[in-house]
């Protein structure tokens, strides 16, 4: 790609400066004017003018033709942030003609107009930095994006609704996909559902056949029970390698016919039952749930006494005709190499303990809603039986809705899920039981299709709402109706008075938030996140499932609570993402990178050690320092380090900085 | 009374972290000084101690760095390398007579937009209470002094 032969970087320089009113987002607070005048009268500037959208189509031909017209060979347009158009204004310094990287932006709205309140002082800030970027522009050079090929293949890392739609939509494109989940089998939270709102269609009935699905797909590689242990490499092409944990069951002979799980030599079950919340024990060796994909066994080795302790008759072991129980497995792994990767590790509900005075963990009949799901499923513990620990049917149930969610003390967000699945809930509760069932809210948030229509219906079924945030859940009875009962405490707003209600059954709506180890995977993947935790877009609106790591998508809660259509439709989302990127066949490769001056290298290997990607090695003969512009990410931390200047990194070279910071000042 | 001393602050941002908060400070309107130049780089670890040192010979008030949280860097650790020389610069500003209020280094991950107006509205306030650097007029003046010195005292030979 050569884009203007006669170009070098080394021709006298003619640059043309546009200054963008943004309608009134810019113009309202910088005198854009002012700014082109002042512009016009720096060394160089052949050009300087002032436009009212320099990113629209008339905007960007203005460019163009000023290039054609006045022989323009560096263009500086001052407008929003480079992180938003710098791509445009690049690519119109391209059709002009000229390489698009003898384009700079200066911001002068998110880092000006934006955050400032003073005209006059906001101006100046905008010329001082105008005149750094055209001190700057002089030494910028042609440059060229290298292509890389990318492989046609997609790691999708997380087995809930989100990560089973994005490797079901990829897989169905053509494209290997490897799903990798940390659990025993895929499904996540949505497995544990018992309907889904508001059509209040049973979950595993949606859910299964998509699991199945992904099972039995020929593009798809699952792997349940595994981690990802490192990433390297970069968009196009990540090298991953997967740790597949020993679930002591040879996978391959396993036919889930489960007759291990009978011969267990203990004859109940040992430990809490993860999928059940706990409310039903399983013994060691299990299958999380009858649907799981894949149906394959597991030994808990925390639970199994032959694994924890060493002393056991082990009357498994014959049970499988297969013989596919085998306690020598040790972990195992496998290297893959995928040119994008789907992070849709999801979401935890809210920890109710954290919020005492709730009484969750020690009243005994306080419940959280995940718990209440499984109470109402049908393959529940209870077999779909709403009962109280002690056995009786509750005649009255409490549902408190934000626990931990628009809370100071807690989680500041909404958690978008709660009010709907409390109104689902309440449904099912009162279908089972008939019992009396109080909401007590602060706002219902029931924006998305059908969902208004829902509440209104739970409205019409004779459920009670209060609106007022719960004070506490209390058994200290004050009068006889009180006694043996749980009473919830809240300020009715509406009514305007305190109010004490007393209640068998009290179940937390619990809010989402990001998982415990969330920040070992953004570490591990390179992801940003948003203060509270969640993942976080490369672009609120406009890239809502790309993050700042190119070939890196995200689908589902990991990105912020969201309900199961707002995660299958960003899954799919994210998987056209990943397919965009595979079919175009090649990843263009900013072309920020650093290169060594072998006459100025002494080859001292200073920055050997710098390099955290190994791009550096030394070519021992010559005596200096080799970059590998493959690996190379450009970051620059070699060129900070080089006591000899020997290094310069692609448009943010010593002397285009240099050049920016004197020229900013030299505005006084 | 003359005007109130508005202080002149580079300020180096990482692509990344600090310069994308500084946007969604711009995003969200909050409101600050307009005290600071951004001159943006891929990571904090590019910054040169001599960016910082030509910043204030230029007329520079005060250097603000703004880089990922450690652990977080989008290069993996280039803030630990910014940090590293951070501290040697510090106390060489410091053995220099510049005030250790004028150079600043912050953390500040893409959604803390808030802290981008916290940090530079406090340092334009210590700043302010500093007064000007006018460390070029200074530096004009040792060099007219060492003029003098030189032609008093012939340097031996």
């Amino acid at each position: 790609m050569s884009l203007n032969p006669e170009s070098n970087g080394k021709e006298e320089v003619r640059i043309g400066f546009f200054v963008c009113h943004c309608g009134t987002n810019i113009a309202g607070m910088i005198d854009v004017e002012e700014v082109a005048k002042y512009v016009a009268t720096l060394p160089n500037v052949v050009v300087s003018k002032d436009y009212k959208y320099m990113c629209s189509d008339a905007g960007q031909d203005l460019i163009v033709q000023d290039i054609k017209e006045h022989r323009l060979n560096r263009i500086v347009v001052a407008a929003c942030s480079p992180l938003l158009h710098e791509r445009t204004f690049r690519t119109a310094t391209m059709r002009g003609g000229i390489n698009p990287f003898f384009c700079h932006m200066v911001n002068i709205r998110e880092h000006g107009s934006w955050v400032h309140s003073e005209k006059a002082s906001a101006t100046e800030k905008a010329k001082a930095v105008a005149r750094g970027a055209i001190g700057r522009v002089k030494f910028h050079k042609p440059l060229e994006k290298r292509k890389e090929p990318v492989e046609p293949a997609v790691m999708v890392l997380g087995g809930g609704i989100a990560g089973i739609q994005a490797a079901l939509t990829v897989a169905n494109s053509g494209k290997r996909v490897y799903l990798v989940e940390r659990d025993a089998t895929i499904g996540g939270h949505m497995a544990y559902f018992d309907k889904t709102f508001p059509t209040l269609d049973c979950a595993a009935c949606i859910l299964t056949p998509k699991m199945s699905e992904v099972g039995a797909h020929p593009n798809i590689t699952l792997w349940t029970y595994s981690d990802v242990e490192q990433i390297t490499g970069y968009v196009g092409n990540y090298k991953v390698r997967v740790k597949h944990r020993p679930r002591y069951i040879i996978e391959k002979d396993c036919v889930g016919c489960l007759d291990c799980i009978d011969h267990c030599v203990f004859k109940n079950g040992n430990t809490d039952d993860e999928f059940n919340q706990g409310l039903s024990k399983r013994k060691p060796v299990y299958i999380p749930f009858p649907q799981a994909v894949p149906k394959i066994v597991a030994i808990d080795p925390n639970a199994c006494d032959f694994l924890a302790k060493g002393k056991c008759d082990q009357t498994c072991i014959p049970s499988c005709d297969k013989n596919a129980i085998d306690f020598t497995q040790k972990e195992t792994f496998d290297d893959i190499k995928v040119g994008a990767i789907i992070v849709a590790t999801g979401f935890k509900t809210f920890d109710a303990k954290r919020k005492p005075l709730y009484g969750y963990g020690k009243h005994q009949n306080v419940y959280t809603a995940l718990e209440v799901e499984r109470l109402v499923t049908s393959s529940g513990p209870t077999e779909g039986h709403v009962v109280l620990r002690d056995g009786r049917t509750p005649k009255s149930v409490g549902i408190v809705h934000c626990v931990g969610s628009r809370d100071h003390q807690t989680n500041r967000w909404c958690s978008r899920v709660c009010c709907m699945y409390s109104l689902k809930l309440a449904h099912l509760i009162k279908e089972h039981t008939n019992a009396e069932i109080y909401n007590f809210y602060i706002d219902m948030r029931c924006p998305g299709k059908g969902y208004e229509e829902f509440y209104e219906r739970l409205l019409e079924e004779g459920n009670h709402f209060i609106r007022g945030r719960v004070a506490e859940v209390t058994d200290a009875a004050q009068t006889k109706d009180e006694e043996g009962k749980l009473v919830i405490r809240v300020e009715d707003t509406l009514a305007g008075f305190a109010r004490r209600i007393p209640v068998d059954m009290v179940v937390l709506a619990t809010g989402l938030e990001p998982r415990e180890d969330a920040n070992d995977v953004r570490r591990m993947f390179n992801i940003s996140c948003s203060t509270e935790g969640f993942f976080l877009e490369r672009h609120p609106k406009l890239a809502p499932v790309s993050t700042t790591t190119d070939g890196l998508f995200l689908a589902g809660a990991c990105q912020g609570p969201k309900d199961i259509p707002d995660t299958v439709a960003q899954a799919g989302a994210a998987a056209a993402e990943a397919m965009a990127l595979m079919d175009a066949g090649f990843v263009e490769m900013e072309p920020m990178t650093s290169e060594v001056d072998e006459l100025r290298c002494s080859g001292c290997k200073t920055c050997l050690n710098m390099c955290p990607y190994s791009a550096i090695g030394r070519d021992d003969a010559k005596g200096v320092a080799v970059i590998n512009p493959v690996l190379c990410k450009g970051c620059g931390v070699c060129v900070a380090a080089c006591p000899s200047g020997a290094i310069t990194q692609n448009l943010f070279e010593d002397q285009e900085i240099f050049a920016e910071i004197k020229e900013i000042l030299a505005h006084a | 009374m003359p005007e109130e001393f508005e202080p002149r602050i580079i300020a180096f941002f990482c692509n990344w972290c600090t310069y994308t908060a500084a946007d969604l400070a711009g995003v969200s309107r909050m409101k600050y000084a307009p005290t600071t130049r951004v001159v943006r780089v891929m990571c904090s670890g590019r910054i040169d101690p001599q960016f910082v040192l030509s910043a204030f010979a230029q007329g520079a008030d005060g250097v603000l760095i703004g880089g990922c949280h450690p652990g977080d860097c989008h290069y993996i650790e280039g803030n630990y390398k910014m940090l590293r020389r951070f501290n040697l610069l510090k106390r060489m500003l410091s053995d220099m007579g510049i005030e250790k209020e004028r150079v600043r280094l912050e953390w500040i991950s893409a959604s803390e937009g808030d802290r981008v107006k916290k940090v530079v509205n406090e340092m334009t306030e210590h700043i302010r209470a500093l007064g000007p650097l006018k460390l070029p007029e200074a530096m004009a003046k040792w060099d007219v002094e060492f003029e003098e010195e030189v032609k008093e005292e012939p340097a031996h030979v």
